[in-house]
This record gives structure tokens, C-alpha cells and sequence, in this order.
């Protein structure tokens, strides 16, 4: 489904994956190895180079805003900009069906975003990229600051997307949870990537 | 009209006033008597040089030193935005997009005003086009300078929130929109205050000076107002051009926030 090949930008090794609908990856390493900046470069947020494509679709053919929106990328600390939290949603009504798995009451959607934990705040972004139902999910840390219930939570809602057919590249610095999630782990050092098991992509 | 020509001798006697400042500076150790003196004599030499530069083109009535009085003062207004901007643009924009933007929006309501309300003869007469060239560049200055202040201030500070945005699939205009709002409101500001303070608390320096020459204050409440209305339009015009315009800079086609195109901060504008 996802095709990247040659991937290049200021930080990173030239960078290939296959990616296929059901499937998750894992990259792991230490703190500033390039992981986020991955990240970033696939959704094009970032200057890079290289040859992506989505179900044979090229991303230099799409518009970026339409490519962002089936291959998305979601921040560790997630930011935003209105003062309610069903303001940064497109349907906040249908949506409040997504909070209860990720243990938030449905209320929640009426809640003001200052008064927001970081934990909260993680989840609800989260909830905000799955209302938009994009085919790749790039999430970065995706449950760094959750305690291990939310992060299950996180995970099995995770797994349950990737059932009805999305893919899953995810940064974690936990490797267990990297296994626990990813049918493939990568780690990142110094801008480059191999597997787990010491070969190099 | 009649007016009251000063005499040299007049300025003498004003002039004392500033003694007498200087004076109360030594006296109680402001240390301000050297920055009092010096820019007085600049304030007189300056306009000493303005009035030969001003009777010479009024004299003439070229319509080609009247362009080169006219693109002077443009030039001198883009460097002001320049110089009062705390994050500019990188390269050749940082003074490019203030600069272009008072050229653009100062000529064309200058001209549009020059061609259909005041009408002189020839339309490029100096005497009037400098004078309203002026009013306009200063107050299309502020609104200019305030606006980009505003947009690169807070494009730096909600870094994470418009990124957000663009990451899920909001094209940039969007992801901008309220930072536009924002800047263009802070570049207005100034010009709808002082449209609401006029008449109340200010009498404008321009009004001052006709009503001191002689002229009827009713012709002279008209020229104010059409000046206000001058005034009003090109300070939209300039702060709407430049704020899309510095937009444009710092975001591109794939539709990036692009804060590389900043030059590095600088510790504190001056003013």
C-alpha cells in the first residue's frame, strides 16, 4: 500500500519501506536519532526527497493537503488551536463514539483544551486523526505520557483500525511495546535504519 | 489666503525654550543636554535641506523629480519597516515585501486621489503629491509594520497548533487564517483609533497647519477628511498585501510552515 523508496532530508539516511493495508511497523531508538523527523518528511511537512506512493498513487501527483489526509501524521505533543476540544473535530457529535475506548467519557468533546492533562490532550488528538480515517497512520509516541491502562487502550483501538485495513507506522522508545504492536521493528541511529535483528534495510 | 510669515528672528525666541530645557538638564544631571542639542540642530538642518529640496521641485514642476522625491520617500519607508521589524524575512524579502507593498498601495491611492479628487494642474504637481504621498507612507508604515510584527510573531509562537493543522490535511490558507485575522486587525488598529480620537482629542497636524495659514476651517475639515479616508484605504490596502504576502514566504506549494524562511531573531527592534 505505502511504497517509499530513496527517501531523503537534512537528518536522515536515504530511506525505503514497504508498508502493506493491516500491517504495522515499529521504529525504535534513542532520543534524537531521527525518528520524528521520518515522520515528518513522509507527511511532506518537512523539505525531502524521494519517491512515495500510495496505493500507486505518487505523492508529487497529489495535492499535499489530500495526501496528509490519508497518510497522517500525528506529533508527540499534538497541537492546538480553538478553545473547545469538538472545535478541532469535523463531526463532534459522531466522533464522541471514539472517546470511550480510548477510556475518555464522551463529554469529553465539550471540554476546554487548557484545562486538559497531557495525557488527555494525547488521547483526544489521537481521536482527532481516527475521525478522519486516513489509509497510514504516523504516530510519534503515540502513548508516551499514558499511564500502562490508557496505553493498552491506545493499542487495542490501534489494533482494531489496522483490522479494517489502515497500516501503522509508529515511533516508540518502548521496545516491548514496539513488539507488542508491530508485525516488523526497525531501530533508528543517527538518521539511519535497520531491523531489530542487526541486518540492514 | 493670508498667513503670518516668521520671521528668523522668531525662531530665535523659540528656540530659547529649548535653553531653558538644556538648562534644567545640567542643573538637575539629566545628561540629556547633549541629545537635546544634537537633535535640534538635526531637526533644523533637516528641514532647512527638505525646504531647498521642496522650493527647488515645487519650482520646477518636473514630473521627473517629483518621481525621484516620491520613490526617495518610498525607499525610506520600506527601510522603516524594515528596521522596526523584530523577525523579518530572510534575504531580500525582509525589505522587499514592506517596501513593495507601500509602492503598491502608497502610488495607487496616491494617484487615484491626484486624478480624481484633488485634480491639480498638471496631476503630478508636487505640491500637492508630495505632501499626501507623505501622510500616507507614515500611516501605511505603522500598519504595515504592525502587521508583519504580528503574523512572524505569532507563526513563531503557534508553531505547533498550525502544524497540527497542515498535518491533518488543512491547506495552509486554513491553517493561517487566524493568524491573518489577527495581523491584519493589529495593522488597522492605529488608523480606526485615530479616525475615532479625531475632532475629540486631536486636532491633526495637517488641519493645524491650514487653519494657521489662513485657511477656512470648513476647507480645511474636508481635506482632513478625505485624508483620513486616503489614509484609511491604503493602510488596509498595505497591511492586507503585505500580510498575504509574508504568508506566501512562509509557506510554499507542498504547503509547509516554512520558519526557515525567517532570518534569525534579533535581540530587540528599536522604537
Amino acid at each position: 500500500m505505502l511504497r517509499i523508496r530513496g527517501l531523503v532530508r537534512s537528518g536522515i539516511a536515504p530511506f525505503d519501506l514497504d508498508l502493506d493495508a493491516h500491517e504495522a511497523v515499529a521504529i525504535s531508538g534513542a532520543s534524537g536519532a531521527g525518528k520524528t523527523l521520518l515522520l515528518r518528511a513522509i507527511a511532506d511537512l518537512d523539505l525531502n526527497q524521494g519517491e512515495i506512493e500510495l496505493d500507486g498513487r505518487a505523492r508529487a501527483g497529489m495535492a499535499a493537503p489530500a495526501w496528509r489526509r490519508l497518510v497522517t501524521y500525528m506529533a508527540a505533543e499534538p497541537g492546538w488551536w480553538a478553545d473547545r476540544v469538538d472545535d478541532h473535530f469535523l463531526d463532534p457529535e459522531k466522533s464522541r463514539d471514539l472517546l470511550p475506548p480510548l477510556l475518555l467519557p464522551p463529554e469529553a468533546m465539550e471540554w476546554e483544551v487548557a484545562r486538559l492533562s497531557t495525557g488527555e490532550k494525547q488521547r483526544l488528538a489521537l481521536a482527532r486523526v481516527l475521525e478522519r480515517t486516513p489509509r497510514v497512520l504516523l504516530l510519534d509516541e503515540p502513548t508516551a505520557s499514558l499511564d500502562a491502562e490508557a496505553a493498552g487502550a491506545v493499542e487495542t483501538v490501534l489494533r482494531h483500525r489496522l483490522g479494517e485495513g489502515a497500516a501503522l507506522l509508529l515511533v516508540t522508545h518502548d521496545r516491548t511495546q514496539a513488539q507488542r504492536m508491530a508485525d516488523r521493528v526497525f531501530i533508528m541511529e543517527a538518521g539511519a535504519v535497520r531491523a531489530m535483528d542487526g541486518e540492514a534495510t | 489666503m493670508t498667513y503670518i510669515a516668521l520671521e528668523l528672528s522668531d525662531l530665535v525666541l523659540a528656540a530659547l525654550l529649548l535653553c531653558i530645557n538644556g538648562g534644567l538638564s545640567i542643573w538637575l544631571h539629566l545628561a540629556l543636554e547633549r541629545q537635546l542639542l544634537v537633535a535640534s540642530l538635526r531637526m533644523v538642518v533637516q528641514l532647512f535641506l527638505l525646504g531647498l529640496v521642496l522650493k527647488f521641485i515645487f519650482e520646477t514642476v518636473s514630473p521627473l523629480f517629483t518621481l525621484l522625491a516620491a520613490l526617495v520617500m518610498i525607499l525610506f519607508a520600506g527601510y522603516e519597516i524594515f528596521a522596526r521589524q523584530e523577525r523579518r524575512l530572510s534575504g531580500w524579502w525582509g525589505y522587499g515585501i514592506g517596501t513593495g507593498c507601500i509602492l503598491f498601495g502608497g502610488a495607487l491611492v496616491t494617484v487615484y486621489a491626484l486624478l480624481t479628487q484633488l485634480e491639480p494642474e498638471p496631476w503630478y504637481h508636487p505640491r500637492y503629491a508630495l505632501p499626501l504621498l507623505g501622510m500616507i507612507l507614515g500611516n501605511m508604515m505603522t500598519g504595515i509594520s504592525l502587521g508583519l510584527t504580528t503574523l512572524s510573531n505569532r507563526a513563531v509562537r503557534e508553531r505547533n497548533s498550525i502544524e497540527t493543522m497542515l498535518a491533518l490535511g488543512l491547506p495552509r490558507a486554513d491553517a493561517f487564517r487566524p493568524l491573518v485575522r489577527e495581523a491584519v486587525r493589529a495593522g488597522m488598529i492605529p488608523i480606526i483609533n485615530s479616525m475615532s480620537a479625531v475632532g475629540l482629542v486631536s486636532i491633526p497636524g495637517m488641519m493645524t497647519g491650514q487653519i494657521l495659514a489662513g485657511a477656512d476651517p470648513w476647507d480645511a475639515i474636508k481635506y482632513q477628511i478625505l485624508i483620513m479616508f486616503l489614509i484609511a484605504g491604503s493602510t488596509v490596502i498595505g497591511a492586507v498585501t503585505a500580510v498575504y504576502g509574508m504568508v506566501a514566504r512562509l509557506s510554499d506549494g507542498r504547503h509547509r510552515l516554512r520558519l526557515d524562511r525567517l532570518a534569525a531573531n534579533r535581540p530587540r527592534a528599536r522604537k
